[in-house]
């Protein structure tokens, strides 16, 4: 089911998805426009009622945007858009979305960004660490300089997750370098339950 | 204003036309056709219509070869001529796909002209009625230790990336190549690749009388204009924005809106003829549609909407402003036509219709600026069968010792790794997103891009584009010859059948007897050798002038091949498979080093290259592309430039394990590592497969011989004969490279 951003209209979803590009390319800040979309305000609405909701890439940006995650992503270390096959712990696996996981499960998914440096203040990284918020890290080289080598982070309920790899390339080994990706999608079934 | 009724009460008016590269003999031309002065409008639209560029003036005459040695081919369902060929693969599946060269901007302002060259050819192929769904980019700069090398080099990548990211489409391949001979004129190809089912199939042509001429997209600015600036000073006082870039900016995120608005509009059927605007702008897209059309077109150009209200109408005919289509419409579709543009965000003005007569009219404020038989600018411009003379410099060279002095096998391999043109090249394509839309099977370094065009049935595609120039400047008839071969050689070695060639023409001026006659024999080798392969040229590019002063680059005409897959799930890998599996090596290998990369690596560029030999190229297709079918193969590269040393080091780098390797019975080391001879290719083939595998060589008489086996228990070492290498120590060398230069 594909939502319209300038409708505000969630058709029902029970979990939203929102996916990686450029949206408005980019051009400002990322995200920084595509949080105004009129869509945004039901899907801040319901997730602050509980509904999943996952962002990747220039979704996390969003979600960071529109204050549903905290910090922010800045221009790669490197000053290079990155396009790789990357190492992650999962540092949570009791969230909505990882539940699938098994604790400290390491996996391969890709991450491609260009501006995907995770960024916040010592205090909030702190908070995060502290109350398992950080829900991917980057292992073996961290693509982009995120601080804390944070690939992923969810909010405090752990109903929203953002992360900058995309699991969506890692659910077939024909089109992607494995299918360790699956397991964020079917986190969502085995929560309600499928 | 310069209307059509003030040009012919002064026709003595002098005209800028040698400033906008008019020959006189071709101004004197317009005039005849029209019977009187051009107005500076027409003057405009002819000057850069006949352009070189758009025009294929010198090449035409050469290019026809393509048609007339087309090899019979049920494939091909739109050829050259249009927007971009279009071949069957299967299904009700139609593919397109083309090269086009953005080569001089991005050597003046590298990220937009690399960034705009991408976004072009996108269009083109949307403007099939295709879904673009994968770029490529084909570059070539000069020495990477001068320091002018990495401004072009981190502009053009950015671009290329910037652009193809931005839009969501996967760079699934192409090339990096440096050599000296483009230190000043650098160049950027870059293919486009699209899908849609037949019936999607839409050509550029403006038919039935009352029908509109829609202009939808970015807005109309001053890039790109060009040589057309001298004119506009001229006609009109200078109070306009004075300096603008000759360079068009890029605007990928428009261009996104872009696509997925035709896309929509095409499939609700409310597009009669559709053409996208880039070279020439307004002035092909009107021309064009109307040439190709049934009747005329009127114009109201004072409805073109503009980033920049100063703008003449000699301007806004020849702008490049990018992301621009251009529909033609029926009055009874607009209302649904423009909804949907208004749902993406897209501006579309109605600029004109379709008229009952033969003429392009094109109005601006009331008075007619344009009035002209639309096929005189747009196809029956000048055509020149231009002097040519082999260069006297060729027979000498060709007739000079090719053999490079025999280096030590270890270390030769390790300075290849070392090279630029044979490292890896991680640290450019790293910057492209590879992944995007979820339906790419195999890209880069791999021999061929793969992608999935049907995700129910697994059916889809893979390309590959290949030059070699040293080849091309050594002998330009076998060396494009050589590059189809490599690129159809590149295709089977993913187990895909080569079904259709596209082409970037990169040369020197064509004003010099020499580039032209290069020209010449590389247009015939490459049309012959089709002919030999049955596979058509379905369309191309051509990009003169790449020179400075008196020297011209070498001849680099990319050749890109296009092959199908009924299931891209068996699509055959360049790393070598579990433990124990056999390294085959196929074809013959004989003493040629002509154009080599050890050659290079010595200085040496004498001597001929390869011999070619299409009928083994064929054959070795077959092997491989049956290998893949019948699972016999669990990996294949094709060995081209530095030899089989290369090959089996970029498989065991790909792969991380470990393999055994000796040299046959009867050939030195060096030449069995480093000859670049023809029509091979490394295959890695089950032990249960060993004698199928063999007996279907034999019976094809194809040279087929065991090289080594997949050995882990070596650890992650490349034995070959007495010699080791580690692949780390192998990664490590080649992967250094570039980032030594760039990053």
């Amino acid at each position: 089911m594909a939502l319209w951003h300038a409708d505000h209209d969630l058709k029902g979803v029970d979990a939203v998805v929102l996916p990686g590009g450029f949206s408005y390319g980019d051009y400002l800040r990322c995200g920084a426009i595509a949080r105004f979309a009129p869509v945004m305000q039901e899907i801040t609405d319901a997730a602050e009622r509980g509904m999943p909701v996952l962002g990747i890439c220039n979704g996390f940006q969003i979600l960071c945007e529109a204050h549903l995650l905290p910090g922010a992503l800045v221009r790669n270390q490197s000053l290079h858009f990155v396009c790789r096959d990357q190492g992650l712990r999962v540092e949570n696996a009791d969230t909505a979305w990882t539940r699938s996981f098994e604790p400290k499960e390491e996996i391969v998914i890709p991450v491609k960004n260009g501006e995907g440096a995770y960024t916040a203040d010592e205090q909030t990284l702190d908070r995060l660490e502290g109350e398992g918020r950080v829900v991917f890290r980057y292992i073996g080289s961290n693509p982009n300089g995120s601080r804390r080598d944070i690939a992923g982070i969810s909010n405090a309920a752990g109903n929203v997750v953002g992360l900058m790899p995309h699991p969506e390339h890692a659910i077939d080994a024909l089109t992607g370098p494995g299918t360790d990706g699956l397991n964020l999608f079917t986190s969502l079934l085995e929560r309600a339950g499928v | 204003m310069d209307s059509v009724e003030h040009a012919a009460q002064t026709p003595d008016h002098p005209q800028p036309f040698a400033e906008l590269g008019l020959k006189p003999d071709e101004y004197q031309r317009i005039r005849d056709i029209l019977g009187r002065r051009p107005t500076s409008s027409e003057l405009a639209m002819y000057s850069v219509m006949w352009s070189e560029h758009c025009s294929y003036k010198s090449s035409k005459v050469h290019l026809r070869q393509f048609g007339e040695k087309a090899p019979e081919s049920e494939a091909l369902l739109v050829g050259i001529g249009e927007n971009a060929g279009v071949v069957d693969v299967g299904d009700g599946w139609a593919v397109t796909f083309k090269v086009e060269s953005h080569n001089h901007p991005s050597y003046i302002e590298p990220y937009q002209g690399a960034a705009t060259g991408v976004g072009g050819i996108v269009r083109d192929i949307l403007s099939m009625g295709a879904r673009p769904l994968a770029v490529m980019d084909q570059l070539r700069f000069g020495d990477p230790s001068e320091t002018d090398t990495a401004r072009v080099v981190h502009g053009v990548v950015a671009g290329v990336g910037g652009y193809g990211n931005c839009l969501g489409l996967p760079n699934i391949g192409g090339e990096t190549v440096f050599d000296t001979c483009y230190q000043t004129n650098p160049l950027v190809n870059a293919l486009c690749v699209g899908a849609m089912r037949h019936e999607d199939i839409h050509v550029s042509s403006a038919r039935g009388e009352g029908n509109l001429v829609v202009l939808y997209g970015a807005l109309t600015g001053g890039d790109g204009i060009g040589g057309v600036s001298v004119l506009a000073s001229e006609s009109f006082d200078e109070t306009g924005p004075s300096k603008r870039p000759a360079v068009q900016v890029g605007d990928p995120f428009t261009e996104k809106l872009l696509i997925e608005c035709t896309l929509e509009l095409l499939h609700a059927g409310l597009i009669e003829g559709i053409q996208d605007l880039g070279g020439a702008g307004l002035s092909c897209a009107t021309s064009e549609m109307a040439s190709n059309g049934d009747g005329g077109m009127h114009v109201w150009l004072d409805r073109v909407p503009l980033r920049d209200a100063t703008l003449t109408p000699e301007e806004i005919l020849m702008s490049e402003s990018q992301e621009r289509m251009c529909a033609v419409v029926t009055p009874a579709n607009r209302e649904a036509f423009m909804a949907i543009c208004e749902k993406w965000g897209v501006t579309a003005t109605v600029i004109g219709e379709v008229t009952a007569g033969d003429r392009l009219v094109i109005e601006w404020h009331g008075e007619t600026v344009v009035d002209v038989p639309p096929r005189t600018v747009a196809h029956d411009g000048p055509v020149y069968n231009r002097p040519l003379e082999e260069p006297a410099w060729l027979k000498p060279r060709q007739a000079a010792p090719t053999h490079p002095e025999p280096t030590p096998p270890r270390e030769t391999l390790l300075a290849l790794l070392g090279s630029a043109n044979n490292a890896s090249k991680a640290w450019v394509t790293d910057q492209y997103d590879r992944y995007v839309r979820g339906n790419t099977a195999l890209a880069q370094p791999e021999d061929a891009g793969v992608l999935r065009i049907d995700e129910e049935t697994g059916r889809g595609v893979a390309i590959a584009t290949d030059c070699n120039a040293r080849f091309v400047e050594l002998d330009p008839y076998s060396g494009t010859q050589l590059a189809l071969a490599e690129a159809y050689r590149n295709v089977a070695a993913t187990g895909a059948v080569p079904l259709a060639v596209t082409n970037c023409l990169n040369f020197g001026s064509p004003e010099d007897p020499a580039v032209m006659w290069q020209f010449s024999q590389a247009v015939t080798g490459l049309a012959d050798a089709c002919l030999e392969l049955k596979i058509p040229v379905t369309g191309g590019n051509v990009s003169f002038y790449n020179q400075t002063g008196e020297t011209a680059i070498h001849p680099t005409p990319v050749v890109g091949v296009l092959g199908v897959f009924d299931d891209v799930a068996r699509r055959t890998p360049m790393a070598w498979g579990p433990d124990g599996e056999l390294i085959y090596l196929l074809g013959e290998t004989r003493p040629e080093f002509g154009g080599s990369a050890v050659a290079t690596l010595q200085g040496i560029l004498t001597g001929m290259p390869p011999a070619v030999d299409l009928q083994a190229e064929r054959v070795l297709a077959e092997i491989l592309v049956a290998g893949s079918r019948d699972g016999m193969l669990t990996a294949a590269h094709d060995v081209a430039d530095g030899g089989v040393g290369l090959a089996l080091a970029e498989m065991a780098m790909r792969a991380g394990i470990g393999a055994r390797t000796w040299v046959p019975d009867g050939v030195d080391a060096f030449t069995f590592l480093f000859s670049e001879s023809a029509a091979r290719a490394v295959v890695v083939v089950p032990r249960s497969e060993e004698l199928r595998f063999t007996e279907m060589c034999g019976a094809r008489r194809f040279a087929c011989e065991r090289i080594g086996v997949v050995d882990s228990g070596l650890g992650e070492v490349l034995q070959i004969g007495d010699i080791e290498v580690g692949i780390a120590e192998m990664r490590e060398r080649a992967a250094g490279v570039l980032p030594s230069y760039f990053a």
